[in-house]
């Protein structure tokens, strides 16, 4: 439970309590279905998988890095996917500290943002990011490669590329989660793994992927990507009292790895 | 908090791209309230989320939203709606449709609920126009 002791000094002249469990109801199953779920709200960033997993201990982010990525891609799928997968580098830099890192792939996050035609106003968001790495303003720099993220997506819809979202979604999300079972695999604890356990998540992807066109949905990397997407979500659809052992961590890592490889290398179609 | 299951949960089932279209001015001014009450967590260390999600809510209406948390993090959800308001609470279910503890913070039409999760998963959000009129509204998530 969050410390209320200290919340009640905040600057807040309204009254906080703790809501008791007898007067707590239940909204019955036909009425969640009907819930509404937006891909800036309901999925979460990098940095809160990775917020999470630095609570059960020191993580070695920079240990986490990978080589320089390619930012000559032709395949539009296959950059809206790299570019998820390098916002969610730039939140592994940013947890390491490493300002240097983080501008490297604040530049490379333009360079591909710019392939896919995105607004010009991304400019600025690099300039940003560079001068908050400049100044060790970490916070500030999460902040911005959220913003940089969803901004992103917004010029995507505006340029009738709504179906390319999705991708940069999951880029982000298969990068993040193949550094935090990574991770997780060199320094087995059961309070990390719980993080794995993301069913509702991975099944909202999925369903997102099915409703893209069938030209995007027929793309090689795509469907490759999206087959393997349905395999991870039986790997992280647990019980919620159920902790993933360490065999089952590095099985949610082999195939996460494998979709990772296949975006960064994959050919287009000739 | 007085919610209960006689409250009729006509849930606004809002498109899944709802913060896609454009905002209305209501809702661009129930926003910045939203992130004022998300800047007091901000002093606890508490980093809140860019997305956001707003709406319109009606009496005795539940408008629910999806979110996937992790445990081991700690969140505020934060929400403001704008007159004629009168007031609004904020409240969290499991993926079950069960409601779970929270801290609440209810300040009028400005309310706040927060938890830790103990596990991770799908997580349901409520806005609740307790008292007032139909209105718009805007929820934003803070986290560490």
């Amino acid at each position: 439970m969050i410390r209320l002791a200290t919340l009640s000094a905040i600057v807040l002249t309204g009254s906080i309590c703790v809501t008791l469990g007898a007067e707590t109801g239940r909204i019955p199953a036909d009425q969640l279905a009907k819930a509404a779920t937006s891909d800036s709200f309901s999925i979460p960033t990098p940095g809160e998988l990775f917020a999470a997993l630095g609570k059960t201990g020191k993580i070695n982010w920079a240990g986490q890095y990978r080589g320089p990525t390619s930012v000559t891609y032709r395949d539009r799928a296959q950059i809206a996917l790299n570019l998820g997968g390098l916002i969610a580098d730039g939140f592994i830099a940013v947890e390491a500290k490493d300002g240097q890192q983080v501008k490297n792939i604040g530049s490379d996050i333009i360079k591909l943002a710019k392939a896919l035609g995105v607004s010009e106003k991304l400019l600025g968001r690099g300039s940003s990011i560079n001068d908050f790495a400049e100044n060790n303003e970490w916070d500030t720099l999460q902040e911005e490669l959220e913003a940089t993220q969803n901004e992103v997506k917004s010029s995507m819809q505006s340029h009738s590329d709504q179906d390319l979202v999705i991708l940069v979604t999951l880029g982000g999300w298969i990068r993040g989660t193949q550094v935090v079972t990574s991770a997780i695999i060199q320094n087995y604890d059961e309070r990390a793994a719980k993080v794995l356990r993301e069913p509702a998540l991975v099944h909202f992807m999925q369903s997102k992927i099915s409703e893209i066109s069938p030209e995007l949905r027929n793309d090689p990397l795509v469907k490759d990507v999206s087959n393997e997407l349905g395999k991870v979500e039986k790997l992280v659809s647990f019980p919620p009292g159920k902790t993933p052992d360490v065999g089952e961590v590095r099985k949610i890592n082999e195939a996460v790895s494998k979709m990772m490889e296949e975006i960064e290398s994959k050919e287009p179609p000739k | 908090m007085s919610r209960s299951l006689l409250i009729p949960l006509s849930v606004i089932a809002l498109a899944a791209s709802i913060t896609v279209r454009g905002q209305t001015d209501a809702e661009v001014q129930a926003r910045k309230d939203a992130l004022d009450v998300a800047a007091a967590f901000s002093n606890e260390g508490f980093k809140t989320r860019d997305g956001h999600w707003c709406g319109s809510l009606k009496p005795h209406d539940h408008s629910l939203v999806a979110v996937n948390l992790y445990a081991g993090n700690e969140y505020w959800f934060s929400a403001s709606a704008t007159t004629p308001a009168k007031k609004i609470a904020v409240s969290v279910y499991d993926e079950t449709g069960k409601q779970v503890i929270t801290d609440s913070y209810d300040n009028g039409e400005k309310a706040a609920a927060g938890f830790a999760p103990s596990s991770s998963g799908e997580y349901f959000v409520s806005v609740d126009l307790v008292e007032g009129d139909a209105s718009s509204f805007c929820l934003v998530y803070s986290y560490k």
